[in-house]
């Protein structure tokens, strides 16, 4: 089945809420090598104005996750995800993500478009606080192969 | 911060193991089999096990943090994924990074960065807009 037209457009529950700890920071950070104070030092990062530690630019990969997933669960999407390959990725922030935030991702299917058989979804995860201001927006745009 | 247009700010290599990617496979929750098991990435007709690309996406932006000194003053970041970083099991993956002042305002910088693994850039149109409040 290939990937729904219809799909463009669509907007998703939001995802439950997620907790960010010090610590899943701490280990996202020696994953990607970095080696900021303020991504490892709680007093270096509250010395720089943060209330605790502060992510690395792509964690906010770890809560939009849990939109993909929706996205491929959809039902009627037609996403085939053993011929999904990770084609763009774009963060813009309104502010770091820190330890102690809680997260809820919004996913929103902004375009689809299909070239030389090819599928090319680009959907957008609106990252909010517990407060609901807005925090960051993930998007990322997949690139469904169609059959050879 | 002094910084002129086409000044390289930063460089940066680093050296990808199966071990880095097991670590970012559990830091990052993508399990996805062909970042770690030949087998699985040769039947998907792979050269092989493949870095997430988030993985090098990660990485490529730190030396920029590094460089203005707060990973919060990132702005916006994107990449482009043009073509896969395969992992040798025994010898790994070098990738460098090179980051360079592409646009300049009172307010902000664009930084280019240029991703090469085996002499091939590895990111397009890689581009961070930095905060210089």
């Amino acid at each position: 089945m290939p990937v729904n037209p219809e799909l463009q457009g669509r907007v998703f529950a939001p995802t439950a809420p997620y907790l960010v700890g010090r610590e899943k920071i701490r280990e996202f950070a020696r994953a990607v090598f970095a080696t900021s104070p303020l991504n490892h030092d709680p007093e270096a990062a509250r010395a720089a104005g943060y209330s605790d530690i502060v992510a690395p630019p792509t964690f906010p990969v770890v809560v939009q996750e849990a939109t993909l997933q929706q996205l491929l669960a959809e039902p009627d999407g037609g996403i085939d995800f053993s011929r999904v390959v990770h084609g763009e990725q774009r963060f813009s922030y309104t502010r770091a993500i820190v330890a102690g935030d809680e997260l809820t991702a919004t996913l929103a299917v902004s375009s689809i478009k299909t070239l030389g058989g090819n599928a090319m979804v680009t959907a957008e995860s609106t990252i909010v606080d517990q407060t609901g201001a807005h925090v960051v927006t993930a998007t990322s745009t997949l690139v469904v192969r169609g059959d050879e | 911060m002094i910084a002129e247009l086409g000044e390289i700010v930063a460089e940066k290599t680093f050296v990808l193991t199966r071990d880095s990617l097991v670590r970012y496979a559990g830091a990052s929750g993508d399990f996805n089999a062909i970042h770690y098991r030949d087998d699985v990435a040769q039947s998907v007709g792979l050269p092989g096990v493949l870095a997430h690309g988030m993985l090098t996406m990660g990485l490529a932006v730190q030396p920029v943090v590094d460089w203005i000194g707060d990973p919060a003053k990132v702005l916006d970041y994107q990449v482009r994924f043009t073509r896969p970083v395969v992992v040798d099991p025994v010898d790994g993956a070098t990738v460098t990074v090179v980051a360079k002042v592409g646009a300049l305002t009172d307010a902000e910088i664009r930084i280019d960065l240029t991703v090469t693994f085996a002499d091939q850039t590895v990111l397009g149109k890689a581009q961070a807009r930095v905060s210089l409040a």
